[in-house]
């Protein structure tokens, strides 16, 4: 038995975050938020560079043959540095869910679009997840009409990839109405997408497992994310606190901010453990997966909210300020709560997958 | 991430189930506390004999001298719990004295005390806290003053579990005065037949008498019965508060809470509605689930960690705090799930599940302030854990 990361894992990881530490520096999401300075066009040639696009494509596609774990890794890296990246649905939901085509040559064709990079992806699950005002799909040979909200990785796709009933379809993004969404996140803005009778690739019609398995991989994904912002702001507060002086002491030697930030790291390390398990069951243990991508979500969604606020809290008014961008980990936590449910939502789920709602 | 068990531990599980199949029936009940009585002696010389007791502990001390092996030591709690059978005697001699002594006593107090604490014989408590000296024991002030070849010691000590049966003490005693408080400390090791101590059960809100209160009056203890050396009785005492530590907080303990509040959510009513149909009752019982999981699978990286000698620093400091916590919660929310009920206690009718609840309750929230209190642990998270200053002294 081992319960932890292998050492190519570990590598992995350290490879990436060196990478962003760099690459995906605040100050330069600020530059290129406020004037496309092609930093989006630099970090996607460098995360292509380190492998990320294939890392969930089978080895017989050109791919790694990564889990979700590894992804898992990777989501938790850019949460950390806040990178403004498609990531979540370019590759790592759009490979899952090639890898639940049945017909075999429409699958390999796929996998090649994603592992060389010829289309770009983006997946919209939120009606998997609770269909919001005017939303719903349908769907009459292949002929897709009605609304699809909140769909992942959108900016930048070529195509968008969307689960209808027992299908799952591939439509040009060049046929939607876009209605373009500014979320409390500016590195993940957000759209709703109108079809009216689009001509679609039906990849699938025996889809509905894969959806659902697509839905805890995105839960289990975000709740990465979160996990990498709020343990970034939980070491910005730390430093911080060494550093402000009030009353002639750093404020990191006033019990009332030690027992803050101890509270706020024993809610969190735990965390670490439970996203390592919520991702490699999802491999390994596929029984446990829908419980636990639920419980890791709606966890880090309590403790990803909880870190935001205190951090915030303990850099005082500039906490507050936009001057040290802290927000920018605040919204991204923020945003990561409500996508493809929030923990209410979730502990439902997992009560009623429980046997314990009648 | 592997978790399934190589062959050699499946072959182990399967030994220590046959084990206790083959003994079970010479085993003493759970609820069977008397660890003096003959059952209990025997059972633990069969559990040390088979390596399930004393485990690790080296054979010429009378223990069985495996290597450690986290995992095995899992299995056999595992394989314990499963067949309801108790596993080996516990307390603050075996747990936390034994290390002790390992570690820093002289080859006689070994060889005189190790193998009578394992097999059960002599039973010890810990004379630590005093009514000045608690978060900061370092404060004690029961003092130890040579006279001949003896110390004399004289003071009071408080919080001392099992005192009213121990045959020995572990005692910390101050016994230079004129030195700073942590290098004036003495560790020492006596009999509570020794003339001078006077013991009082110290009732607490649970309705029992689970500490109690230690006088010493001019009690004689030999100079030799001393561990370590003057003044370095912090020292001494800090090794067997890391053992303390490293014993509370069992995860697989608290799934199975959780599991017993769905039951019992299944099984009250109010108004004729089962409290598990109740939506806010269910958001709760889910949220207490996500953090027992979080904590289980915390524990599992400890268990790999210490095998493979991996940093895991966070991970273990956390374990104290949140686990007595999210067990007073738990505790908390049963007694919520049963309404009225919740507040019965004692032997009244209509108890549900023999008022464990209240006393979990009232017991969980003494373990959140014993052993380290919930403000100690935070100080120790904060420092150790995220490297943040010590609180500055006040000017004198």
């Amino acid at each position: 038995m081992y319960f932890g990361l292998s050492q190519d894992q570990q590598m992995l990881q350290e490879t990436v975050l060196r990478y962003l530490e760099k690459a995906s520096d605040l100050g330069l999401i600020r530059q290129h938020l406020e004037k496309d300075t092609g930093l989006l066009q630099d970090l996607e040639a460098g995360i292509s560079d380190l492998g990320l696009p294939l890392m969930l494509v089978p080895e017989v596609y050109g791919g790694l043959g990564m889990g979700l774990l590894e992804a898992s890794l990777m989501q938790t890296a850019l949460g950390r540095y806040v990178t403004p990246v498609a990531f979540t649905g370019r590759y790592v939901l759009s490979a899952l869910a090639f890898q639940g085509i049945e017909d075999e040559d429409k699958r390999a064709a796929y996998m090649g679009d994603l592992a060389n990079q010829t289309k770009q992806f983006a997946i919209g699950l939120t009606e998997q997840t609770g269909a919001r005002e005017g939303s719903g799909l349908s769907l009459a040979g292949d002929l897709l009409s009605g609304r699809a909200s909140f769909v992942l990785d959108f900016h930048g796709a070529t195509h968008v990839l969307l689960p209808v009933g027992d299908h799952l379809i591939c439509v040009d993004a060049g046929q939607a109405n876009v209605c373009e969404l500014e979320t409390i996140d500016a590195t993940r803005n957000m759209v709703i997408l109108d079809f009216e009778n689009a001509q679609v690739d039906v990849l699938s019609s025996q889809f509905r497992a894969t959806t659902a398995r697509l839905v805890d991989a995105g839960r289990v994904l975000l709740a990465a994310d979160s996990f990498g912002a709020a343990e970034m702001m939980l070491e910005k507060a730390v430093a911080y606190s060494k550093e402000r002086k009030q009353f002639d002491r750093v404020i990191g030697s006033f019990q009332a901010v030690k027992h803050m930030c101890a509270e706020m790291a024993a809610n969190l390390e735990p965390c670490r453990s439970f996203l390592w398990y919520a991702a490699y069951a999802f491999d390994a243990v596929p029984e446990e997966a829908p419980l636990m991508s639920r419980l890791v979500k709606a966890r880090l969604a309590d403790v990803g909210r909880d870190i935001a606020r205190g951090t915030t809290e303990v850099h005082g008014g500039m906490g507050f300020t936009d001057l040290l961008g802290l927000h920018y980990w605040f919204k991204r936590i923020g945003l990561n709560r409500q996508l493809l449910g929030g923990p209410v939502k979730l502990r439902e789920e997992a009560a009623q997958l429980q046997g314990w709602v009648v | 991430m592997n978790l399934e068990l190589s062959e050699e531990y499946g072959v182990f599980r399967q030994e220590v189930s046959d084990f206790l199949e083959a003994h079970k029936h010479i085993a003493p009940a759970r609820s069977d506390r008397n660890i003096r009585s003959d059952i209990w002696l025997n059972w633990q010389k069969c559990l040390i004999e088979h390596g399930y007791a004393a485990r690790t502990i080296p054979k010429e001390y009378g223990g069985y001298g495996a290597s450690p092996d986290p995992l095995k030591a899992r299995i056999i709690a595992e394989e314990f719990a499963r067949a309801r059978v108790p596993g080996g005697i516990s307390g603050q001699g075996i747990n936390m004295l034994v290390p002790t002594l390992l570690e820093l006593g002289t080859e006689e107090q070994k060889q005189k005390y190790i193998a009578k604490t394992l097999s059960g014989e002599i039973l010890w408590c810990q004379g630590y806290s005093e009514p000045g000296a608690g978060s900061d024991l370092a404060s004690l002030k029961t003092s130890a003053v040579v006279d001949g070849d003896d110390f004399v010691v004289n003071g009071q000590k408080i919080w001392t579990s099992t005192a009213q049966y121990a045959d020995m003490i572990f005692c910390l005693v101050r016994t230079e005065p004129d030195a700073p408080k942590h290098k004036g400390i003495s560790y020492l090791l006596f009999s509570m037949d020794t003339p001078g101590i006077d013991v009082r059960p110290l009732m607490t809100m649970t309705g029992r008498a689970e500490f109690n209160e230690v006088f010493f009056t001019d009690v004689r203890v030999p100079m030799h019965q001393i561990v370590g050396q003057r003044g370095e009785g912090w020292m001494v005492a800090n090794a067997t508060l890391t053992h303390e530590r490293g014993m509370l907080g069992d995860p697989d303990a608290a799934v199975n809470r959780v599991n017993a509040i769905a039951e019992l959510m299944q099984e009250e009513t109010v108004d004729g509605d089962r409290i598990m149909d109740n939506p806010v009752f269910r958001d709760r019982l889910m949220d207490l689930q996500s953090q027992v999981f979080a904590m289980k699978f915390n524990g599992m990286r400890l268990t790999t960690a210490s095998t493979h000698k991996q940093n895991a620093t966070m991970a273990k400091l956390i374990v104290k705090l949140q686990g007595c916590e999210l067990n007073h919660q738990l505790a908390g929310f049963a007694i919520d799930v049963m309404g009225e009920y919740g507040a019965l206690f004692g032997k009244s009718p209509y108890l549900r599940d023999n008022g464990i609840w209240q006393t979990q309750y009232m017991f969980d929230l003494g373990l959140i302030i014993g052993g380290g209190s919930a403000q100690i642990q935070k100080n120790i998270i904060s420092e150790w854990g995220l490297g943040m200053p010590r609180e500055p002294k006040p000017a004198k």
